[in-house]
């Protein structure tokens, strides 16, 4: 757990990054911070890990003020992944992921089986372990990164622009699979990035940041139907709904299974038919939708673990689209 | 042409014809060198750590090295000959003053050249400053530190010929004495041997600095 208590920071210059922040990031839930550049929302994820101190204010790491704990301890039992990736050109992939393990002194036959663990983890075979950064893509590299980051198994993860200089497709699928990967651990995480799109998609909770200020802290939804104001309005930007649509997973608006028995022949044929005319229920609506219209039925089954368990139908989403749409 | 290549080769001659002299002069020519090198080294590198950690000590650290190579190597050997004396000493401790620079500057340039990116990591990661020095710095900034080791190294080889000067041995004794004496052959019996040390001192060390630096394949980014 992370919580920030009336956190200031002046720079020497004069300059102040932020100005009187108050927000929890609960344990084990990611906390987006997204706004545009200069509004100190890396500054704050630096405060945690102390590369940045408070000039008033304090910072708890897991109930602790953590100027009360050692620096060096505290950053080690925190993973940390920055933009450039900042991997170790000199080492190999399997020593850059083992390095926080040696810092902190496992013994090597742990930290073997770690790295073979989290190279699996971040779906890359046993054979980059050997293998030099520079020799792998940016994609890679950027798995490699996170890997390094959970090595020690820390209980918070900061992530700083974690996706940032990848191609918008790798990006997409990085986020995915980090999304999956979330799931597995329980880690507190707290990611900066400048793009709402990636905070909508990224996180259990948002703090949208203007000038050194949170201007709205609140769930992704919450904060696409009600915005603060304007700034944040601004900042969502159009298609407010179709973004709805992609945060809301299809759990939410389908129907029971016992609804449709009667109006078999509108189903799309889920057993026999393929599974192209099904879908899982922590697909999001926009998945849904997309589905429903390339299909000719109005009706899709919701099946999960090889049972049906509820149906989508067009209605669903135009009511929730219209429900959406107001403020 | 025909003249430089009869004057080769009647150089290669008389250092056949004086191989026992030759060993003994290229002997010491390479202790010079050896000597020198490493302690200017094994004085640079830490300089040039500390002045890379504190801005405010390196541009008078840098200053002191920058007089000592704007003074030409000649005046360095004369100007030790009041203060030492003459022999072996006085050549060495002039050989050292004009080896520290380019060790210097390329500690500094490589420890500063690594990217602000990887120690912003290693600091999150919890690295102490030492830690983030011995781990990552100075291992990124290997190959550029190297590369002004070798620099040094071969400056150092042509330097010592002006050793014989002051009695420090070498084959300037060649080279000086057969200018002196026009003794064309004794020259380029003593130059070309000189180029030969350099060239293979020059080669040594880039095997040593690729055995040790094991930054991997220098080859480009491969996508996959």
């Amino acid at each position: 757990m992370i919580e920030f208590e009336d956190v200031t920071k002046v720079y020497a210059d004069g300059t102040e990054a932020i100005d009187g922040i108050n927000f929890t990031v609960e344990e084990g839930t990611t906390t987006v911070l997204v706004g545009p550049s200069g509004c100190g929302k890396t500054t704050s994820m630096k405060l945690v890990n102390r590369l940045e101190e408070p000039t008033e204010g304090t910072v708890y790491v897991n109930g602790t003020d953590n100027q009360e704990l050692d620096k060096i301890d505290l950053r080690r039992g925190i993973g940390y992944v920055i933009q450039e990736i900042g991997l170790f050109d000199h080492l190999t992939v399997g020593e850059n992921i083992a390095t926080v393990p040696e810092l902190v002194g496992w013994d090597q036959s742990r930290i073997d089986d770690r790295v073979d663990e989290l190279l699996e983890l971040m779906d890359l075979s046993p054979e980059y372990r050997d293998q030099y950064p520079r020799e792998l893509s940016g994609g890679q590299r950027q798995r490699i990164g996170v890997a390094r980051a959970l090595a020690a198994d820390p209980d918070i993860l900061l992530m700083d622009e974690p996706f940032g200089a990848l191609d918008p497709i790798t990006r997409e699928n990085l986020q995915d699979e980090f999304l999956q990967i979330q799931d597995r651990i329980n880690t507190t995480i707290l990611f900066v990035t400048h793009s709402i799109d990636e905070a909508l998609k990224m996180g259990d909770r948002i703090a949208i940041f203007d000038v050194g200020e949170v201007v709205q802290y609140d769930t992704p939804a919450e904060i696409l139907s009600n915005p603060k104001n304007e700034f944040v309005e601004n900042f969502i930007g159009e298609n407010q709904t179709f973004k709805q649509l992609s945060i809301t997973p299809v759990r939410e608006v389908m129907d029971d299974p016992q609804a449709y028995e009667s109006a078999e022949s509108e189903v799309a044929p889920a057993a026999d038919g393929g599974e192209y005319y099904s879908i899982s229920p922590d697909s999001s609506l926009q998945v849904g939708l997309t589905r429903l219209l390339s299909i000719e039925h109005t009706t899709l089954p919701v099946v999960d673990g090889g049972e049906v368990v509820g149906f989508l139908t067009e209605d669903h989403v135009r009511s929730y689209f219209d429900s959406a749409g107001e403020p | 042409m025909a003249g430089v290549i009869s004057t080769s080769l009647s150089g290669i001659r008389y250092l056949l014809d004086n191989l026992p002299e030759f060993w003994q002069l290229l002997a010491e020519h390479l202790v010079l060198v050896v000597a020198s090198e490493i302690i200017a080294i094994s004085i640079a590198v830490p300089l040039g750590v500390i002045a890379a950690r504190h801005e405010k000590l390196k541009s008078p650290i840098l200053s002191v090295g920058n007089v000592a190579q704007t003074v030409p190597p000649l005046a360095i050997i004369a100007l030790m000959f009041p203060i030492l004396g003459l022999g072996f000493l006085p050549s060495f401790v002039a050989l050292f003053i004009y080896a520290l620079l380019p060790v210097l500057v390329n500690t500094i340039t490589g420890l500063e050249s690594v990217d602000e990116g990887t120690i912003d990591a290693a600091k999150g990661m919890g690295m102490t400053q030492n830690e983030r020095l011995t781990k990552i710095r100075f291992p990124l900034a290997l190959p550029i530190i190297f590369a002004g080791i070798r620099t040094s190294t071969v400056i150092n080889v042509g330097t010592a010929y002006l050793a014989f000067f002051i009695g420090g041995g070498g084959l300037g004794a060649w080279v000086i004495s057969g200018i002196n004496l026009f003794n064309m052959p004794q020259v380029f019996a003593g130059a070309i041997s000189g180029a030969v040390l350099a060239i293979s001192l020059d080669l040594l060390l880039a095997a040593v600095e690729s055995r040790l630096g094991n930054s991997g394949p220098a080859s480009a980014q491969v996508a996959a």
